[in-house]
């Protein structure tokens, strides 16, 4: 008898690192023992998206949502839900500052607001069934580039819809494809850049998670088009769920022939090889990590000859990241049209003139909602941050949105209402990137923020030219002052001519933009570095050498009746007092390391 | 060493130069750390000069020269994380071993380093004891966490 | 399962159709078979196996059946309330049997009839 009731459990990466697995395998024994196992089906899916409220689980057909699951709740949740029929209010969605909880996922404002092309099977099927895949209309692009299509008009079709790189360049993918197939030679490679290195940034894990046959169609499309019979995937090592999802989804692949030889009985051959990053930003580079193929360091080398005619082991190569890959059965299936009509900007005469279809951001930091999205193009950052966000967490004031990764910017609150596009977010300083997306509060001291994305680049350098390996260094030591108050007006003259150096002269696109965090700080915060630099005040109470922790008395005698928790996790033994007592902090020997501040909970303890 | 185990991945992979890294970074998996002697079989079973091998070693990240303890921790210093106060993190964990960070105790149990991102941000700040991930993790609860190994 | 040709994409998806439409929560007719403690207690359990074989049997691929509380109608258990789309309101059958069933299923969801002795009235609140 078929089911009728699916519980759509997510195996995201977030998900199961909150026990996911556990709850599956605790809903289906439950369920079992209530006689309900033929009716009621437990599936695994990709990442679902939300994943500040996981581990959680969708009802179908209703889509009833359930979050912050725990394995306690469950023999309760089958018996009302799935026995009696009545929801459990305790464990659906409600948003903050409200009260009444929203049980169904699409009314949820996080879901309502996005646009699913990348992830329209999330959450819908398991990604280790290729059945499933096909059951949402999977595979019929390539029946139908291979059936009715040739391989120029293959490319035309990806250059009508305005496609553009979703790694971060934004390079109009069609053109790209063209000047791959225009190239002579014997052997033509394709390559998916799965080497996801932004800090703060997990869509490609979450895309190949939920949907790896997306990314397989996608790649198979482009090698017929560019005449391609090899293509890679080059992965992070440190993704180990979505590196198995994907060597499942290849093995499947492979086993209905849709990969090897003569695929759909037409003259065409690909097949598919996973290889594993080890832990290299600069691998994100398209030149370091056909290197890193080649089994060498993964370091560039300049771009006079371009990768499209001299790539993987000198041969034309095209290299495209995940999501960009995952776009593409959908834009043959529904046609350049349907995708150009989401989005900015016109593409009929310029393929740089618009930004189309939809990114995928991973929003992170101090929102209430963080998780991974997919929103049109021409969105508002107001929007994202507010309406899908559900606003900054604690009831703080938002500071500023950093796009972009290390190679991105810091926008402010005055430019939210920018919309997502290419050229907007380039023209204040920022970058679209691979789709990093972190919200900073009033807590967050912008020069810091900076002094973290610079610190990164300058470790990942790879060493190669000398104003990457040697500016940025010198940026950060100025940025080291800075942040422990010893910097002069000097300093931040100097900071930019250095920046502007770096950007200019740096072989690759690392060095290039390293210095955007930088510079976007400077532009749009300067009056933070003239307060640690003049003043020598930290304005978002972070900088550890300028700030000082205090207890108010009143607060901790009053509320807290002295509870001396604070004391008791202090490392340094900095608080005195006893039990019922007012408690002080002993300046000389606090190491400002901030535990008495998150364990007091009456808000005694004061930043200054 | 476990010889076998070294050469059961060397099995696994084409023999050719351009497998090095995989086949090391199944080394690092299985052993917590390339020893020297692997890093001179693998070379010559590769036919890859060692001083490309070690070049190779000492670039990416995943690789370790040291050995590491049973349970490495590693803190993620990812965006997310450093906004939720990772550094904190990390200073709690080695008060709490009395190690810093690249160092293994004296008992071998524990080593700790820092990652860069590890793709679950909504759970900042994260941090990953052996194979095991704890999420959202409190300063308060290092030391509870640390007593669960 | 080997290589398989291109009509066998547009048969995999057939076969896993009424799966996957559930999961996107669509379908024409929505079946609810109230479930509260007095409704357990007058069978409601059977009548809910009875509708899914029913629509097993028929192969109906468009029919979501689910299951809610105590319709607050205790003396008229088990209850069930079909709502189909398109149509004005949504009806609600009481004291069922799994015969009722088999007639309900044939007269209202496939032809859109609705069973006037097994209904308690017509017109009821909806459910979605």
């Amino acid at each position: 008898m078929a089911y009728r009731t699916y519980l759509m459990v997510c195996a995201g990466t977030g998900c199961v690192a909150n026990q996911s697995m556990k709850i599956k395998d605790k809903l289906e024994s439950e369920i079992r023992k209530r006689g309900l196992q033929d009716e009621v089906s437990v599936v695994t899916t990709g990442c679902n998206g939300f994943c500040a409220v996981g581990p959680l689980m969708v009802v179908q057909p209703d889509g009833i949502f359930y979050q912050l699951l725990k394995e306690t709740d469950i023999p309760f949740l089958v018996e009302e839900h799935f026995v009696k029929g009545r929801l459990v209010k305790e464990l659906l969605y409600t948003p903050p500052r409200e009260k009444a909880p929203i049980p169904k996922m699409s009314d949820i404002p996080f879901f309502a607001d996005q646009t699913l092309i990348v992830l329209r099977n999330r959450g819908l099927i398991n990604p280790e069934n290729i059945d499933e895949y096909i059951a949402r209309g999977g595979y019929q692009a390539l029946a139908k580039v291979l059936t009715l299509m040739t391989p120029d008009q293959v490319i035309q079709e990806i250059k009508a819809s305005g496609l553009r790189g979703r790694g971060g360049g934004g390079f109009p993918t069609g053109i790209k494809w063209e000047t791959c197939k225009n190239v002579p030679s014997d052997t033509h490679y394709v390559i998916c850049n799965a080497d996801e290195g932004d800090p703060g940034a997990f869509m490609d894990r979450s895309t190949i998670e939920s949907d790896p046959h997306a990314v397989i169609e996608g790649m198979l499309i482009g090698a017929y088009a560019i005449g391609s019979r090899e293509g890679y995937v080059y992965i992070r090592n440190e993704y180990p769920i979505a590196l198995e999802r994907l060597q499942v989804a290849i093995k499947q692949a492979r086993e209905y022939g849709l990969l090897g030889q003569k695929i759909f009985n037409k003259d065409f051959d690909f097949e598919i090889r996973i290889v594993r990053g080890a832990g290299a930003f600069v691998c994100g580079e398209s030149t370091a990590l056909m290197a890193s193929i080649e089994g060498r360091p993964g370091e560039p080398r300049a771009k006079y000859v371009h990768t499209v005619e001299r790539g993987l082991w000198d041969k034309p190569t095209c290299l495209n990241n995940v999501e960009t890959w995952a776009n593409v059965p959908q834009i043959i299936e529904k046609g350049a049209g349907w995708f150009s009509s989401i989005g900015t900007g016109d593409v009929t005469s310029d393929a740089w003139g618009g930004s189309k279809g939809t990114k995928v951001f991973s929003l992170a930091g101090k929102v209430n909602n963080t998780g991974l999205i997919e929103v049109p193009m021409g969105i508002t950052l107001r929007k994202i941050i507010f309406d899908i966000g559900g606003g900054i967490k604690d009831g703080k004031k938002f500071k500023a949105v950093q796009t972009g990764g290390p190679s991105g910017g810091f926008i402010p609150e005055s430019l939210l209402d920018l919309p997502v596009d290419y050229e907007e977010l380039t023209k204040v300083g920022s970058m679209m990137g691979s789709g990093g997306m972190v919200v900073a509060d009033e807590n967050n001291c912008m020069v810091d923020m900076a002094k973290y994305f610079l610190a990164f680049t300058q470790a990942e350098s790879c060493g190669k030219c000398v104003p990457c390996r040697e500016g940025t260094k010198r940026m950060l030591d100025i940025l080291e002052k800075i942040t422990v108050g010893k910097g002069t007006e000097e300093d931040l003259v100097l900071l930019e001519e250095l920046s502007n150096m770096v950007v200019e002269s740096s072989l690759c696109a690392l060095g290039g933009s390293a210095p955007n965090p930088v510079l976007t700080t400077l532009k749009y915060f300067r009056e933070e570095y003239e307060a640690h630099v003049k003043d020598k005040h930290c304005p978002g109470h972070s900088c550890r050498e300028l700030i000082q922790y205090i207890i108010d008395p009143e607060l901790c005698l009053g509320k807290g009746h002295g509870c001396h928790v604070c004391a008791k996790n202090c490392p340094d033994g900095a608080i005195v007092g006893e039990t019922k007592q007012v408690h002080t902090i002993d300046v000389m020997k606090c190491g400002k390391c901030g535990i008495c501040y998150d364990v007091c909970k009456f808000d005694a303890i004061h930043i200054e | 060493m476990d010889a076998q185990a070294v050469e059961t991945i060397l099995q696994n992979h084409p023999k050719d130069p351009s497998s090095i890294i995989q086949v090391l970074l199944d080394i690092q998996n299985e052993l917590y750390y390339l020893p020297r002697e692997v890093l001179e079989h693998v070379s010559k079973s590769l036919n890859v000069p060692l001083s490309r091998t070690y070049s190779l070693a000492t670039f990416y990240k995943a690789f370790s020269l040291k050995p590491k303890g049973k349970y490495p921790i590693a803190v993620c210093t990812g965006t997310a994380c450093h906004v939720q106060g990772a550094v904190r993190i990390l200073e709690q964990i080695e008060r709490e071993l009395s190690i810093k960070e690249g160092e293994t105790t004296p008992d071998k149990k524990f080593s700790v380093e820092t990652v860069r991102c590890l793709g679950c941000c909504g759970l900042a700040p994260v941090v990953t004891v052996g194979k095991n991930l704890h999420g959202k993790v409190p300063m308060a609860k290092v030391s509870k966490i640390l007593k669960q190994y | 399962m080997g290589k398989i040709a291109i009509e066998d994409l547009a048969k995999i998806q057939e076969a896993a159709r009424y799966k996957i439409a559930l999961r996107q929560g669509a379908g024409r007719v929505r079946i609810n078979v109230h479930m509260g403690t007095c409704g357990i207690a007058a069978g409601a359990r059977g009548i809910l196996t009875a509708v899914m074989k029913e629509i097993e049997a028929r192969n109906l691929h468009d029919v979501i059946i689910t299951n809610s509380g105590c319709a607050g109608l205790c003396s008229q258990e088990p209850m069930m309330t079909i709502e189909v789309l398109g149509e004005p309101a949504p009806v609600k059958y009481v004291l069922l049997t799994p015969e009722k069933i088999t007639k309900i299923i044939d007269m209202h969801v496939l032809k859109g009839q609705v069973v006037k002795e097994c209904a308690l009235a017509l017109g009821s609140e909806r459910t979605r």
